[in-house]
């Protein structure tokens, strides 16, 4: 590996950096990972809030979490002798969406916008919600100035770049010319012009085929009503965008030396360096290290197979198999075999991260060994974070 | 159609799901070349745009169009028992709903038109759900489709869908539930009513990919929870997937590993400096017993469910073809195909 080693230990005791946000595609532990980097700050002496988006329940349970409630909550048990502490949450992004409409209109309004149909599924199931609500929550968190480190957990999206683009597609929508025509029945005599507006008229007759005329009624109630707080939400984001950009915030990648994982941890250097926003590195996580035994793969086969022949021949020549060297032998052999195997893995992980690091030369990375048990308590947690600082 | 039984038998739309990482297009794509034997025909679908199904199989992206992309294992003994097909189709829910509309109101240049002005954003990314039941829909329409000429009477004999991971599958396949809140009546509403008359039939059945681990195990359990809740979805099997290999016996490996033993057994089969290269091995062993455990442990919660279980070895070199063919070779001996 040619690529700079990362230094996390640097970057979460350096107090200029302010938020950690860690990505990746799904299943290659981006919660453990962010979970594990705050306690880390946390027992350095930082003052930690660590967000969370749909986190395995013993995980949760580890952090003292056991519900959506949208509240910071101190974890116990962490070792404060630094000066550090260390909060978490849970996103929930129905009561984060609410609480955006409640603090920008009046109360009357904010009602009729929450009992709305089409609000309520848009709250609680619009694709890109979860991930829009993951980054106010953290603006918020960050405005509040009680923490001086916010580690981020993003949402387990389809695609790791989601993460990026929700917020600007909800945006869009929220703001949108579509949406605009919807508020604005079609009278004769507008300036759109006859062509126009026969058009439009094929397209809301299209549209009320395809959605309903019920759906489009609830959409245009519910746009009216939200009209005041569009400008709002445009800004929102912006500034949200603008905090990910800024020079306290580090994105660290997550993932495992998988190609389905690599490719989209390229995706995401990428998109990142066109953003202009900065990359701290990629967490290897899971790799599969060789170990103190060294024999190559080749060696340790063929020596499990001279063994194999051999306890053939004496099963043959004794007939005793429950003979105390075959007993061994065979121990022997199986340990050949799996040591071989676990050579080949680890040359296979080595190849396929191999071909992300040529590919990215200068992004730092740390590799992270599997471990055998999830991880289940602060202990644990702990120990993942041990695994994190660079090796001497 | 062959004489022998498979554990699912009258099911037609498979739909595989998983937690991020099990493998799910890997077995979801060798399900189906399991599924094409013998002359028979299967649709793969890949239902959220990755194009994971076309880089297993060494193709270039592939299209919204059904494409045939590999030849199932034919059974040559006999010589006249041929492969089958394997077709794929990359669904992406703005295709989905250009789709629907040309198929259900003749209105595809309309449709061009809304994308344009933003209406594919609003309807399959906004309005919620939607874009679940174009899928789903699209899945259900080609399991549904006749073919006169063919021996079933039907285009494809299985599709297999690549489904979105465990954790949303729920919502995914509840279709009428989820446009409910939105269109009680309607015509999305009555488009989701008749995909749901596919989905929750036994001729669906939604089969779980899972590793032995705690996390997806959980996600497991909890997703066979989830279905079996909402009521007429048929639970399919759980394929444990990236298996650990079985090198000894249980109680071989708890047996403490004698070092001595194993030097001496090492310095017979050629190998230097094996004092300490035993100890090395023994201690590896040890790990391997352990995770082995825990693996065990793992499987019991997965076979109290009661659903079949089958089991596929992890491929250290990598997903190929030829792994792909391994793979559903396994499938069809467990039974699965």
């Amino acid at each position: 590996m040619t690529n700079p080693q990362l230094d996390i230990d640097r970057i979460i005791d350096d107090r200029r950096t302010r938020i950690v946000v860690c990505c990746g595609s799904g299943g290659v532990g981006k919660t453990t990972t962010a979970a594990a980097l705050g306690l880390r700050a946390a027992e350095r002496g930082r003052q930690v809030c660590v967000l969370t988006v749909d986190p395995a329940r013993r995980l949760a349970q580890s952090m003292g979490l056991t519900s959506l409630d949208n509240t910071p909550r101190l974890v116990d048990g962490v070792d404060d002798e630094a000066g550090g502490s260390l909060h978490a949450m849970m996103l929930d992004m129905k009561r984060t969406f609410d609480e955006i409409v409640e603090a920008h209109a009046d109360p009357a309004r904010a009602a009729q916008i929450l009992a709305n149909p089409f609000y309520q599924s848009l709250s609680s199931s619009f694709a890109g919600t979860q991930e829009y609500m993951a980054m106010e929550k953290l603006g918020q968190l960050r405005r509040s100035d009680e923490w001086d480190l916010i580690v981020v957990d993003t949402p387990p999206s389809r695609s790791a770049l989601d993460f990026l683009d929700a917020p600007e597609r909800l945006g869009r929508f929220l703001d949108g010319r579509l949406i605009r025509l919807l508020t604005s029945p079609v009278k004769a005599g507008r300036p759109f012009g006859r062509m126009l507006n026969a058009g439009f008229s094929m397209m809301t007759g299209a549209m009320t085929k395809v959605l309903g005329a019920q759906v489009l009624r609830d959409a245009q109630t519910f746009v009216t009503a939200f009209d005041t707080m569009f400008g709002g939400f445009r800004e929102r984001a912006d500034a949200t965008y603008k905090l990910l950009q800024a020079p306290g915030t580090s994105f660290l990648v997550v993932a495992t030396p998988e190609p389905a994982a690599l490719r989209e941890a390229s995706y995401f250097v990428e998109r990142l360096a066109e953003e202009r926003m900065p990359l701290a590195g990629l967490l290897l996580n899971r790799v599969h290290s060789a170990g103190s035994c060294q024999l190559s793969a080749a060696r340790s086969q063929a020596a499990a197979e001279t063994l194999e022949t051999m306890i053939l021949n004496e099963r043959v020549a004794s007939a005793s198999s429950a003979d105390y060297s075959v007993a061994a032998q065979t121990a022997t052999a199986a340990a050949l075999r799996l040591h071989a195997s676990r050579m080949n893995l680890g040359e296979r992980e080595r190849r396929v991260a191999g071909s992300f690091m040529s590919a990215h030369p200068a992004v730092p990375v740390v590799e992270v060994p599997a471990l055998p048990e999830d991880v289940h308590d602060l202990a644990g947690l702990r120990r993942v974070g041990e695994s994190f600082a660079v090796q001497g | 159609m062959t004489a022998r039984d498979t554990d699912w038998d009258g099911v037609r739309l498979h739909v595989v799901t998983g937690k991020g990482g099990t493998g799910k297009t890997t077995v979801a794509a060798a399900l189906a070349l399991a599924l094409a034997h013998a002359g028979r025909k299967v649709l793969l679908i890949e239902a959220e745009g990755r194009q994971g199904i076309a880089r297993l199989f060494d193709r270039p992206p592939l299209p919204y169009e059904e494409r045939k992309i590999a030849i199932g294992p034919g059974e040559a003994e006999d010589g006249r028992n041929p492969g089958g097909d394997v077709y794929a189709l990359a669904i992406d829910p703005e295709g989905a709903l250009l789709d629907y509309l040309q198929m259900f109101y003749n209105m595809r240049g309309i449709g061009n038109a809304l994308t344009k002005l933003g209406m594919v954003d609003f309807a399959t990314t906004i309005a919620p759900g939607l874009s679940d039941v174009l899928v789903t829909g699209k899945a259900t329409e080609a399991t549904r489709r006749k073919q006169p000429s063919s021996s079933s009477g039907f285009s494809y004999d299985a599709v297999v869908l690549d489904a979105p991971p465990t954790g949303r599958v729920g919502r995914f396949l509840n279709v009428s539930a989820e446009v409910s809140g939105l269109a009680k009546v309607g015509p999305v509403r009555v488009h989701a009513d008749s995909v749901a008359n596919v989905i929750k039939s036994p001729q669906t059945a939604v089969h779980f990919v899972c590793t032995l681990e705690e996390m997806p195990v959980q996600e497991t359990l909890d997703g066979i929870a989830e279905l079996r809740s909402v009521g007429g979805l048929q639970v399919g099997g759980i394929v444990i997937n990236m298996a650990p290999p079985t090198v000894l016996s249980r109680e071989e490996l708890q047996a403490q590993p004698d070092t001595a033993a194993m030097a001496e057994a090492l310095t017979a089969a050629g190998l230097h400096n094996t004092d300490e290269l035993a100890k090395e091995l023994a201690d590896e062993l040890a790990g391997h017993a352990r995770h082995v455990e825990l693996a065990e442990h793992e499987r019991a919660e997965l076979e109290a469910v009661g659903q079949p279980v089958y089991e596929l070895p992890l491929v250290i070199e990598g997903i190929d073809l030829a792994a792909l063919h391994r793979l559903a070779a396994e499938l069809r001996d467990q039974g699965a195909a």
